[in-house]
């Protein structure tokens, strides 16, 4: 199932090629294979050395699913959302009430309905995350479309809060939400009769699960990246970058820039919504804590970190951060002693995102792996500031409609 | 009735700490267009400082008065060098790069100083010493503590104070100049750099005089405290119009007083469904719908600019 992507790549068939063109397309498909197979068995080594690693593995497939989604709102789009986590929540706080037994236990008319319980099945579950989680996007996005970028990064983030105050207190008058003690025992996926809570047993391996999981995530992983891949080639993608280099000239050139920001904001969440589904069947439970405001600023360095809008970058941001903790967890257990306590490996995970923000934001603010612009200089969009003084800016627009245009002319703050 | 006085005084009071980081944040964008981030975190950083002085200090019986004075003292010296120190580091020079990057380095310094916070001070919460006479004051059937009243004068003086600096002297002449066009002020024989730091230095002793209000306030002290208030401060500078002083002033105020009056009524207009705990929510709520019918804010008059 790993090895369909890769493959499915089109040649053309019948075109004559020249024999080093064949050659590089042949060593580029067997890489793809390669890393294809090497996917498929690395659970399989990782779980030879503890399940623990497995999850590890699961937990960085969630956050490129979720990097992978945010990317789409603020790499093509360039719309800064700080609230992303709120439709992460919205899809595992759905999974969460159709898939447990929180609703038959507070409503009697739902027992009455579901003598055996609520279990919603997958192909009902998925899409539905993705579809209510769109929905908030684009109810979140509808207010806020006239913001500009960092006026919308401070009404996201309130977006996000008030999604978890509501989950916090939606356990009275009426118990919904069940309020900070969360929804436990959340149903396992069972996709045509696989449970992929069950261990099962493949060619003398035992599966567990994990490792299911694992298989589950990759798809939609590879799934995803499939998608953002034909979106940022796409009309829409391309609109949408138009959007993010410069509002007015893609208003100018005809794009309808309302409905593609709503649409960034949709999609996005869409992604979102699918991995909160992911999260509360994989953990079993769910509680308003997974869904903070630090989540946000994780995916947002994700992304940053990665680059912007470039899907590799993304990717390997997003393994990078979602691992480090892990590895951290080694280091921090001597550090730990030698600090009376004060550094764990939460504390330190933490203390070297911070800095990697700032540091890659000052060294590279493109992110580690950005897009390659085409004949575009990256030096000159970002000129070093005049030593004699930094403040006149060093690449000034020439039609400042406005005076702080004129300011800060060059940031590329011009607005509708 | 009763309720509804407490309610005001209460807002006022709050309104008043919102108002004092609300200015900072609005001084900030009126001169470079930054959301200052970490403005929150100046706030957290002022009030675990005077609480580690108040602890040093603690065993020589000094009155709570002098006591709470030389801790605000050290509170304002050590975030306005944090502040002017972040804008030097962290923001100049991304002063001409796209716009996220700014941004996203101050989300990073926010996060950087709450973590150094928590290691430094550990993550328990801490309560804040009583220093000051908790005798309080009946106004008709609500009360008002010794906390509060000061709370209100030394936020009215301040603001005054700073509204005398901007408006009458030399250097207030300076940043609104800057404000308007860094080059043209440049030229003008005003040193933009120099302002700028200046107005990260005041902006910082408004938010830690704001920090140990909030701590002497509400008593206790952590390193997650200045999240909220900065960002409701935020609302506040929004609210009133971003990059206009007064408007910070008065959407500080304005935003304390609904949440203090929703939080108290909240619950009786609808019928005990939703309660207090929705309090955190109101600014939010505030803040989406001026963004939407009146990006400019309620002072705010350059509109093509602001949203």
């Amino acid at each position: 199932m790993a090895l369909s992507t890769p493959t499915s790549v089109p040649a053309p068939a019948a075109a004559p090629t020249r024999p080093a063109e064949d050659a590089h397309r042949l060593r580029r498909r067997v890489n793809y294979v390669l890393l294809g197979i090497g996917l498929v068995v690395l659970p399989l080594v990782a779980q030879y050395f503890g399940n623990a690693w497995v999850r590890i593995l699961d937990i960085a497939l969630l956050y490129v699913l979720l990097a992978l989604g945010l990317n789409v709102v603020v790499g093509y789009a360039g719309l800064l959302d700080l609230g992303y986590v709120a439709f992460y929540a919205v899809g595992a706080y759905m999974f969460g009430l159709l898939g447990s037994s929180q609703l038959t236990d507070t409503f009697e008319s739902f027992k009455n309905a579901f003598p055996n319980g609520i279990h919603t099945p997958w192909y009902v579950v998925i899409p539905l995350g993705a579809l209510l989680a769109g929905l908030a996007g684009v109810l979140l996005g509808a207010p806020t479309l006239k913001l500009r970028g960092d006026y919308l990064a401070i009404v996201t983030l309130g977006f996000g809060e008030i999604v978890r105050v509501f989950m916090n207190n939606l356990d009275a008058p009426v118990n919904i939400t069940n309020g900070p003690k969360g929804i436990a025992q959340i149903d396992d996926m069972d996709i045509f009769g696989l449970n992929l809570g069950r261990t099962h047993e493949l060619f003398g391996f035992d599966i567990p699960k994990v490792t299911n999981y694992y298989y589950l995530f990759l798809i939609l992983a590879l799934f995803s990246i499939l998608i953002c891949w034909r979106l940022e080639t796409s009309r829409i993608g391309r609109a949408w970058m138009a959007i993010r280099e410069d509002e007015v000239a893609a208003k100018a050139m005809g794009i309808n820039t309302r409905n593609l920001k709503l649409l960034a904001f949709g999609m996005g969440a869409t992604f979102g919504g699918v991995s909160g589904a992911m999260f509360a069947s994989f953990q079993g439970f769910i509680s308003p804590e997974s869904f903070s405001l630090q989540e946000s600023t994780m995916i947002v360095a994700m992304v940053v970190l990665g680059g912007l809008g470039h899907l590799p970058g993304v990717i390997v941001g997003a393994l990078l951060l979602s691992a480090l903790p892990e590895v951290l967890r080694y280091v921090a257990g001597p550090l730990q002693q030698m600090t009376d306590g004060r550094l764990d490996a939460s504390i330190l995970r933490q203390l070297l995102i911070a800095l990697a923000m700032i540091g890659i934001m000052l060294s590279r603010p493109r992110g580690l792996w950005p897009t390659p612009e085409h004949g575009k200089e990256p030096a000159a969009e970002i000129g070093p500031p005049d030593p004699d003084n930094p403040a006149v800016p060093q690449r000034v627009t020439p039609q400042t409609s406005t005076v702080t245009n004129a300011v800060h002319g060059g940031s590329g703050t011009r607005h509708v | 009735m009763d309720i509804f006085l407490q309610q005001m005084i209460n807002g006022l009071v709050l309104g008043s700490m919102y108002a004092l980081v609300a200015l900072g944040y609005t001084m900030v964008y009126g001169i470079v267009n930054l959301i200052n981030f970490a403005h929150g975190e100046v706030l957290m950083v002022g009030a675990l400082t005077s609480w580690s002085v108040t602890v040093w200090l603690g065993p020589h019986n000094l009155p709570g008065w002098l006591l709470l004075l030389i801790a605000l003292l050290c509170a304002v010296v050590v975030c306005s060098i944090l502040n002017f120190t972040i804008e030097k580091i962290a923001y100049r020079p991304l002063r001409n790069a796209p716009r996220l990057a700014p941004l996203i380095t101050a989300i990073g310094m926010s996060l950087l100083l709450q973590t150094l916070a928590m290691i430094i001070w550990k993550p328990n919460y801490k309560s804040y010493p009583i220093l000051l006479p908790t005798e309080p004051f009946h106004i008709g059937q609500a009360v008002i503590n010794p906390v509060q009243v000061l709370i209100l004068v030394v936020t009215a003086v301040t603001l005054a104070a700073l509204m005398w600096l901007v408006n009458r002297t030399k250097l207030g002449r300076a940043m609104r100049a800057t404000a308007e066009n860094p080059r043209v002020a440049g030229l003008m024989g005003v040193r933009p750099d120099m302002v700028i730091s200046a107005t990260f230095v005041i902006g910082a002793t408004l938010a830690a005089l704001a920090g140990v209000m909030y701590a002497a306030n509400y008593g206790s002290v952590q390193h997650t405290m200045g999240f909220l208030p900065g960002l409701k401060a935020f609302t506040a500078a929004v609210f009133g119009g971003i990059g206009n002083l007064a408007g910070a002033m008065l959407g500080g105020v304005l935003l304390g007083i609904i949440e203090s009056l929703g939080a108290g009524y909240i619950g009786i207009v609808t019928g005990g469904v939703l309660g207090s705990n929705y309090q955190d929510i109101f600014a939010f709520v505030v803040l989406i719908l001026v963004l939407t019918l009146r990006p400019q804010g309620l002072l705010g008059e350059r509109v093509a600019d602001r949203a």
